[in-house]
């Protein structure tokens, strides 16, 4: 671990928390409908959507009608979505002339970018045209981010309105999310990326001549000489900044953030993986604004900012260890060279970029990588694995983050309450049965899908069959994808081949129940939060402003976890680990 | 019901014009106004030909040449088809691969620098460390009878250091390096 990986590290989250408070204020302002400096121009457009749908602005709407809202609109947004894939054979903007997109596949993408995980089991380069890509795809990374963060505005106002059976209308907050905030900042982000260097043309792809002729074996034994190089161009850097910006992750290209043409230099690195917490670290000012107490957003705040530097510091740590498998290999850190293990990582980023990028993007479920997981050392590739295992609560998804947060504070403050044997109360508000049940549910559904799909899988051949590492390292795959698709993070241990049948299938509907069957329960806890009366604080009020809430708090959350998990990944990356030191290759 | 329906769809479809063709095209237009150059690829020409990218790493493997690192992008820096090689630390398949590798790079005794050995993420990497361009310098000076002084000036002239001085790390462009090479004769 060198100096200067840890100054980037600091750097990085001293950004983060600086930027926290002005975005989290904008934010509050934006959704309580208070005046911006955007509003001349964002307000005319903003009534004209509203009468050319019908929508009218000030009708309130109860937990039950906001939620129908938002899978009706989710319904909707996946047709088209499936259909231009279906259909970019006919239409413009495909200069390779690529055929229409499988209907397994279609399903599957759709889905993915539908519920903001954008698991890709297609490689874009040679799938996707550019029309399906700006028109299919661009417009759900708004989507998918606007709805995350009109439901956590829903459930924030849940907490904060007292015996009121409305949380507002969902296509006005869905609105102002995207028109005040995910479109104007990812439009000077894009331009700022292609000032690195991120294409954005609609040109053919290049075919340049090799500086060197190569003679190449092909599989069949077969040897060619290859004098050239196609280069796949497209316009990319407006995909990317609202791919980060609204923590989806899904690449323009196949090798995601890793690809040249997406992340040219380490300051377009850093810019991505800011924003990647941009909006989840604001909202928790947000959160503390519009409930009345600042000191709790920073609290909880806190939690994030402790499990994110845990991750950090181990991914990095076991990055940087040599791989005891390799020898007259120089695996060791100095001025010329990152050192550490390089297989699946670029000289750019070194082994510190690809760590934090590595621990950011599963904190929060973006699922965008610069580095290739699968490569990872096992303990390195355990720690995005146990990140999206944990909730996607850490800093999080832009609004998924934060709701699924908030499930975990009712937890910690059900438990404290339990300890003290009172009542529980959170901000004034009794936590109740069925507040529980629902937060239970929440808690359940996501492990039952993974453990569950990935036991069908790695008893199914059409689930083996995609393996491209074995032993240990191959239940870490099939438990990785699982994860990701349900997390709705999208990030892959991308060996296994995941474009098959069985496949898209099975994770397109993990994908589908892991964001749409728990927004149910955390929304009937956001309608029954609402309706509540505040009882005044006492003495035995457990209070969530404090160090000891947020040691309570992570304390919830990594146990919850643990003892969900451990079993599995003791299995996986657990095993590989010991395995690896003995000499035991697979 | 129904007027939801009616409203979801409107509202989809206006949006989607309004996300997906109106906002790509017009950062499309701006790009090309403001860093034409940059928006296109950064092709590189040579003679009057098309060479190559400065962002998109080529295969070199003559004993002439620096070496890139190996790639698992199609049959190797295939730029349709970018990839890393997705195998795990405990893969016989990787630790074969990279012995194979260390066959080839390793001039005398001293061990060759990981990332001449390992594969990249994107399967395009432009860079390979300093390290493991100073460590070709012995084999490249030997096969283009150059002084390997000249050369590690070359390589020290296509260095770049961190941005800023802090961010990233620090690197040399192959195809860079390569083509200022050829330029030397």
């Amino acid at each position: 671990m060198s100096l200067n990986g840890w100054l980037q590290i600091a750097l990085f989250i001293a950004a983060v928390l600086l930027l926290a408070k002005p975005m989290g204020t904008y934010m509050m302002r934006v959704f309580d409908r208070r005046g911006t400096w955007l509003d001349p121009l964002l307000l005319p457009c903003e009534r004209l959507l509203y009468r050319v749908c019908g929508i009218h602005p000030e009708e309130e709407m109860a937990w039950t009608a906001y939620v129908v809202s938002m899978l009706v609109f989710s319904a909707a947004s996946l047709l088209l979505t499936y259909l231009v894939q279906r259909l970019q054979h006919v239409l413009p903007l495909n200069p390779q002339h690529l055929a229409a997109v499988p209907a397994d596949l279609a399903f599957n993408t759709a889905v993915s970018f539908t519920t903001n995980t954008n698991w890709q089991s297609y490689v874009p380069e040679t799938t996707m045209s550019y029309l399906t890509q700006m028109l299919a795809l661009v417009p759900h990374n708004f989507w998918s981010a606007a709805v995350g963060l009109a439901l956590a505005i829903a459930f924030i106002r849940g907490i904060a309105r007292r015996e009121m059976s409305t949380l507002g209308n969902f296509w006005v907050d869905l609105t102002r999310g995207t028109l005040w905030v995910l479109l104007p900042i990812s439009a000077v982000f894009a331009l700022v990326l292609v000032s690195q260097g991120v294409v954005q043309n609609l040109k053919p792809y290049d075919t340049v001549k090799l500086v060197e002729a190569q003679k190449v074996t092909g599989a069949d034994g077969k040897t060619t000489t290859v004098t050239t190089q196609t280069i796949a161009q497209g316009p990319v850097a407006s995909q990317e900044a609202i791919k980060m910006l609204g923590t989806n992750g899904g690449g323009f290209f196949n090798a995601n953030s890793a690809h040249p043409f997406e992340n040219p230099t380490p300051l377009t690195n850093f810019l991505q993986m800011l924003s990647i917490f941009l909006i989840p670290a604001g909202l928790t000012v947000t959160l503390g604004q519009m409930v009345g107490s600042p000191r709790h957003g920073w609290a909880v705040l806190a939690a994030m900012v402790v499990l994110w530097f845990a991750g950090t510091f181990t991914s990095f740590w076991a990055e940087s260890q040599v791989n005891p498998q390799l020898t007259h290999v120089d695996q060791h850190v100095s001025a010329t060279q990152a050192g550490g293990n390089m297989e699946g990582k670029e000289v750019r980023f070194g082994i510190a970029n690809s760590a934090l990028f590595a621990t950011v993007t599963t904190d929060a479920s973006c699922g965008a990588v610069n580095a290739m997981h699968d490569s990872f050392t096992p303990l390195g590739g355990l720690v995005p694995l146990t990140n999206i295992l944990l909730g996607e609560i850490v800093f999080g998804g832009v609004g998924s983050g934060m709701y699924g947060m908030l499930v975990f504070v009712i937890v910690a403050v059900f438990i404290a309450g339990l300890m003290v044997g009172r009542t529980p109360e959170y901000l004034g508000k009794k936590i109740e049965a069925y507040d529980v049940q629902m937060a239970m549910l929440y808690m359940l559904i996501f492990p039952l899908i993974i453990l569950a799909l990935a036991a069908v899988a790695v008893r199914l051949p059409a689930g083996l069959a995609g393996l491209a590492n074995h032993g240990p390292h191959g239940l870490s795959e099939i438990l990785y994808a699982y994860t990701s698709a349900t997390g709705n993070n999208g990030s892959a241990f991308a060996g296994l081949s995941a474009n098959t049948h069985w496949y898209n299938f099975s994770l397109g509907v993990a994908m589908f129940v892991g964001r749409f069957m728990m927004i149910v329960p955390m929304m009937a806890i956001a309608g029954n939060l609402a309706a509540k009366k505040i009882t005044p604080a006492s003495a035995g009020t457990f209070p969530v402003t404090t160090p000891l809430f947020t040691v309570l708090l992570t304390g919830v959350i990594v146990i919850v976890g643990a003892l969900t998990f451990f079993p599995v990944l003791s299995l996986g990356p657990v095993l590989e680990h010991l395995l690896l030191r003995a000499g035991q290759l697979f | 019901m129904k007027k939801q329906i009616i409203t979801a769809v409107l509202y989809t479809v206006v949006t989607a014009v309004l996300l997906g063709v109106v906002y790509p095209l017009a950062i499309t237009a701006a790009a090309r106004l403001l860093f034409r150059d940059k928006a296109d690829g950064q092709l590189i020409t040579r003679n009057g030909e098309v060479v190559g990218s400065r962002l998109i790493g080529q295969p070199f493997t003559g004993a002439g040449y620096f070496h890139s690192r190996p790639s698992a992008a199609g049959t190797g820096y295939d730029a349709g088809a970018s990839s890393g090689s997705n195998l795990g630390p405990s893969s016989k398949t990787l630790i074969d691969r990279v012995n194979a590798s260390v066959a080839t790079e390793q001039n005398g005794t001293a061990p060759v620098p990981v990332d001449l050995v390992t594969a990249s993420g994107s399967g395009l990497d432009p860079d390979i460390t300093p390290a493991a361009a100073t460590y070709q310098v012995a084999r490249v000076a030997k096969e283009r009878n150059l002084s390997q002084q000249a050369l590690q000036q070359l390589v020290q002239k296509n260095t770049t250091d961190r941005q800023f001085g802090l961010l990233g790390e620090p690197r040399v462009n192959v195809l860079q390096l390569n083509l200022a090479l050829d330029a030397m004769h």
